[in-house]
């Protein structure tokens, strides 16, 4: 901890205590001090961040600015925060979205603007927490707390259909969660078992050591918890809807951020504490996620919805780094982890393109595009970028890792990196023939004659993510030499029978 | 005088016993519409049954009456809910009392009275004297659900519960009297040490059992003995439903502990199989109609029976993790049901009972800060952090997966998940639907603030649940004896 200073806990508090703030301003009378607050607020919240990586040490596999502090003494669970290579890289991900999210609402939304504000910035404190948290129960309620916020979006400020989306969002996920707060109080009872005083630190567990048959229940518990939110295969149909119904800010908070979090689950707790399990049932979870490559890269060619789209390009993107998890080599686990921070750029990119056009038409069909390139040029150009980003060009951020995965991949087996490669096609064909479909040939209807340029505010959150997407796809090394140590430290845990 | 301080335990029954009469009689001097003046007395006297608590404590298990009274940790700190509760309820009912001529001192000294029972079930050791109180707080009841004379609903709503109610008592008493027969003693503490000595017939000792856990499964409202819960919640003024479902639940608690937990100890091995068929068939059942009721009140009726079944399993883990957790459970529970009852008296006005889902849509937009109040208790009901009812759910399951028993664990978490989404709907009532009138509420100050405290308080405990469940267990500690 550099200065002693409590650098987790002011990213976690410094949002939520401006969201309340945020939400003090009430009335939409007061709307334009809602929105200045939340800026302000968001943006100090990825100032604070900022630290976290200047001063994180790359070379140790250790957890780094650990606060640790008794929060119930009766079931011996603490506040203990902590991050390394792993979670440092989701915590800046997180608060850096949280101002481009605010000033993509800024124009926006004009009913209870308080309250959309205020439920982003406290979301954001709240994601912070999941990531930082070393505690199974202070991380479960983070995680649990992230449903609330996320429902409001959705269903006060989504679409049409929003209800049922927000219903189902939180209904799905509400189970995977329960199924694991049951995983984590067994686990509580083991370690008193095998510690003597029960524990609910997440480091404890990771030395536990527990009989075959029980690893593959938390196993199964943790899947249902994490394999909803990634989303996985079978689970994943709760997201087109919540995409699709969410606002512009929902589903690149969803998309960049949530999906984020089950993946991270997977890293953190699923393997290290259930490693037999993990290796005995890497085969579902490989094709699980080779499913969700291939058909579901084939089912978003279908769409005629573009947020739908990216909705299913996103499952078959977090597919691909489920694969690269579960091959357990040091190319997989990285190139999964790259692969999410890139998908958090492009696909935040691509549904921020999505409701600019949604802002000005009022409509998600592709159908009801056509030629918007030669009215917007500037924005068709970003978007072009960020399209090829997402099918996976080199040079962008996109290929980084899906390359890293599918070289892990070709260590293991042939035909799961063959399987996987074929992301690179379909990826490419529902992209480009989104972009083709909607920018060019000719201007299409009254609407799209239209349309006007993007405006400064708009061009600046572009520039800000076209930056990052190029930047990481031209020199990934800042984001990889971060996560080594602790990557490399995972695979050694991995390697070792904790029956 | 010598003997008068013996009796400090009780000095706080007695007090109240006596400002009771006092107020009854006082009652009849104070013209109809100066009745604040009643109102003022029985704050004042709730606050001074709170010192008198606070300054006869004494540490250890005292025993009074010949053991038919016993003062402990646990019985203060319940008494002390109850008062806050009861406090809080007269807080919330003043004005939807008035706008419906009910703000009488009936119904202030029958509600003192029903708190004496509930005082005396909570220190009761001894069968007469928990019969006693719980007849003591169940006439007052039936005599408050009919208040409202001219409501037909209301009406059928005592009848059905005074009928159901008497047949409750009746089996407990029958329970009651086959123990008696087995072990020769009414004192608790007697009868656990005859069990124990094996002086007792077993087979009279189970059959009185069956009888006793049926009685207690009415009173606390289990299925299958769940029957007169919704139609009660339903028909009797909201104040009445809001001590039947907060305070007496404190009661209830106690009285359970008493007898199942000090008395019958030797025979968990046959209680606890019992509870589990209980527990599981409320949360099944309770979760699973809350979801059709349209009407509010109905809704709460069905939920606060799921309620009952997770706190039955609190109760059925056993030991200090699972007392302590159900005691943990009941309390968080009071607070949230008497939140949400509180919300019905603050949107109800005269002549219009807030008492259907509709009345709850658009609240977003009628009043802010009602609605996010309504929210946290929505969302501490379904158990989600960081809520206190997370950690009330939270600590149940902890203690029935110490005892091996991870199934029913999983039954429970699962029956909550169904349960979350009629909590849900509450939430998407308020906050993504159009409201049905925009007719301004009209909030008394004393309640707004009240229920900014019980919403803010279910937030708090949420964030800093830990003291709470240590002052749980320190009660249920010092106070049970674990043979």
């Amino acid at each position: 901890m550099i200065f002693g200073f409590p650098l987790l806990s002011v990213a976690i508090w410094l949002p939520i205590f401006f969201g309340v703030l945020v939400l003090a301003t009430g009335h939409d009378r007061n709307a334009p001090i809602a929105r200045m607050i939340a800026l302000v607020g968001a943006v100090l919240g990825f100032l604070v961040t900022l630290p976290l990586y200047t001063g994180f040490d790359k070379m140790i596999s250790a957890m780094q600015f650990e606060e640790m502090y008794v929060w119930i003494p009766h079931f011996n669970i603490n506040y203990h925060l902590g991050i390394d290579g792993i979670s440092v890289l989701f915590i800046l991900l997180n608060s850096f979205f949280t101002p481009l999210v605010v000033l993509a609402g800024w124009k926006v939304i004009e009913k209870r603007v308080a309250q959309y504000m205020a439920a982003f910035l406290i979301m954001s404190g709240i994601v912070n927490g999941v990531f930082a948290s070393l505690d199974a129960m202070l991380f479960y309620v983070f995680w649990e707390a992230m449903l609330i916020p996320m429902f409001l979006i959705i269903g006060v400020w989504g679409g049409a259909n929003r209800v049922y989306a927000a219903v189902k969002f939180f209904l799905y996920t509400l189970l995977g969660s329960l199924l694991m707060l049951i995983a984590f109080i067994y686990l509580y009872r083991q370690s008193g078992v095998v510690l003597g005083t029960g524990s609910f630190s997440i480091l404890d567990y990771h030395a536990l050591p527990i009989p075959r048959v029980e690893q593959i229940l938390i196993f199964i518990a943790f899947f249902m918890a994490f394999a909803v939110k990634v989303p996985m295969f079978p689970v994943h149909t709760w997201l087109p809807d919540a995409h699709v119904e969410a606002p512009t800010g929902g589903s690149v908070v969803l998309a960049a951020i949530m999906l984020k979090v089950g993946a991270y689950g997977f890293l953190r707790f699923s393997m290290p504490i259930a490693p037999d399990a993990s290796h005995e049932l890497a085969w579902v979870m490989i094709t699980l996620s080779l499913i969700a490559v291939v058909y579901i890269g084939l089912v978003a060619l279908m769409q005629s919805d573009m947020k739908k789209l990216v909705a299913y390009s996103s499952i078959s993107h977090m597919g691909f780094v489920t694969l690269g998890f579960f091959i357990f080599n040091a190319y997989g686990i990285e190139g999964g982890l790259l692969q999410m921070i890139s998908h958090g750029f492009v696909s935040g990119a691509m549904f921020l393109g999505i409701g600019v056009m949604y802002d000005r038409v009022h409509s998600r069909q592709i159908a009801d595009y056509g030629g918007v390139a030669h009215k917007m040029p500037v924005f068709a150009a970003f978007f072009v970028l960020f399209a090829m980003a997402n099918s996976g060009l080199p040079g962008t951020s996109g290929f980084v890792g899906e390359f890293l995965v599918i070289m892990g991949a070709v260590k293991v087996n042939f035909w799961y990196a063959l399987l996987a490669a074929t992301t690179l096609i379909f990826g490419a064909a529902y992209t480009l023939w989104m972009v083709k479909r909607v920018f060019f040939g000719a201007i299409s209807n009254e609407h799209v004659a239209h349309l006007s340029d993007i405006t400064l505010r708009e061009k600046i959150i572009f520039s800000i993510l076209a930056v990052c997407v190029l930047g990481m796809g031209v020199y990934p090394l800042p984001f990889g030499e971060m996560m080594h140590a602790s990557v490399n430290n995972l695979i050694v845990h991995l390697g070792n029978s904790k029956l | 005088m010598s003997y008068f301080s013996t009796l400090a335990p009780a000095y706080a029954e007695i007090f109240l016993l006596v400002m009771a009469c006092i107020i009854l009689i006082v009652d009849l001097f104070v013209a109809d519409r100066q009745k604040s003046a009643t109102y003022l007395l029985v704050q004042l006297t709730l606050v001074g049954l709170a010192l008198i608590t606070v300054y006869t404590y004494q540490p250890g298990i005292a025993h009074l009456f010949k053991n038919m009274f016993v003062d402990d940790l646990m019985s203060d700190v319940l008494k002390m809910l109850s008062y806050i509760s009861v406090s809080m309820i007269l807080v919330y009912s003043r004005s939807y009392l008035l706008a419906r001529g009910l703000f009488t001192g009936e119904f202030m000294v029958l509600t003192l009275f029903a708190l004496l029972g509930m005082m005396v079930m909570i220190s009761a050791s001894h069968f007469l004297s928990m019969y006693i109180g719980l007849e003591l707080m169940s006439l007052s009841l039936y005599a408050m659900v009919a208040l409202q004379r001219d409501s037909a609903v209301a009406t059928e709503a005592a009848m059905k519960y005074f009928i159901l109610g008497a047949l409750a008592s009746g089996l407990l008493l029958y329970g009651m009297s086959m123990l008696y027969g087995a072990t020769g003693t009414l004192d608790v503490n007697a009868v656990a040490a005859a069990i124990k000595h094996g002086v007792a017939n077993p087979n009279l000792l189970v059959f009185g059992l069956v009888f006793v856990v049926a009685g207690l499964a009415f009173k606390l409202g289990a299925v299958p003995f769940h029957m007169w819960v919704p139609d009660v919640y339903q028909g009797a003024p909201t104040s009445v439903v809001m001590l039947i479902g907060s305070a007496t639940k404190l009661a209830a608690f106690a009285f359970v502990m008493r007898l199942l937990v000090d008395g019958l100890q030797q025979l968990m091995i046959h209680w606890s199989g019992m509870l589990v068929i209980l527990a599981v068939l409320s949360m099944a059942v309770g979760n699973i109609s809350a979801i059709a009721q349209t009407n509010f009140k109905r809704m709460l009726a069905y939920s606060s029976i799921a309620h009952m079944g997770f706190f039955l399993l609190g109760v059925l883990s056993g030991g200090i993790d699972g007392y302590g957790a159900s005691m943990f459970y009941i309390v968080i529970y009071a607070l949230m049901s008497l939140g949400a009852f509180g919300m019905i008296t603050m949107l109800s006005r005269e002549g219009y009972e807030a008492d259907t889902l509709d009345a709850f849509k658009g609240l977003n937009q009628r009043s802010p800060w009602l609605a996010f109040m309504m929210l946290l208790l929505m969302f501490s009901m379904a158990g989600v952090p960081p809520t206190a009812g997370f950690y009330a759910k939270f600590s149940v399951l902890e203690a029935i997966i110490n005892t091996g028993h991870i199934e029913i664990a999983i039954i429970a978490v699962l029956f909550s998940l169904i349960g979350a989404y009629y909590y849900l709907r509450i939430v998407k009532l308020m906050y993504f639907d159009a409201p049905e009138s925009h007719e301004p509420i009209r909030i008394q100050p004393d309640s707004g603030l009240l229920i900014s405290f019980n919403g803010l308080a279910v937030l708090a405990l949420g964030i800093m649940p830990g003291w709470l469940m240590t002052v749980c267990a320190m009660a249920v500690q010092k106070s049970l004896l674990l043979h």
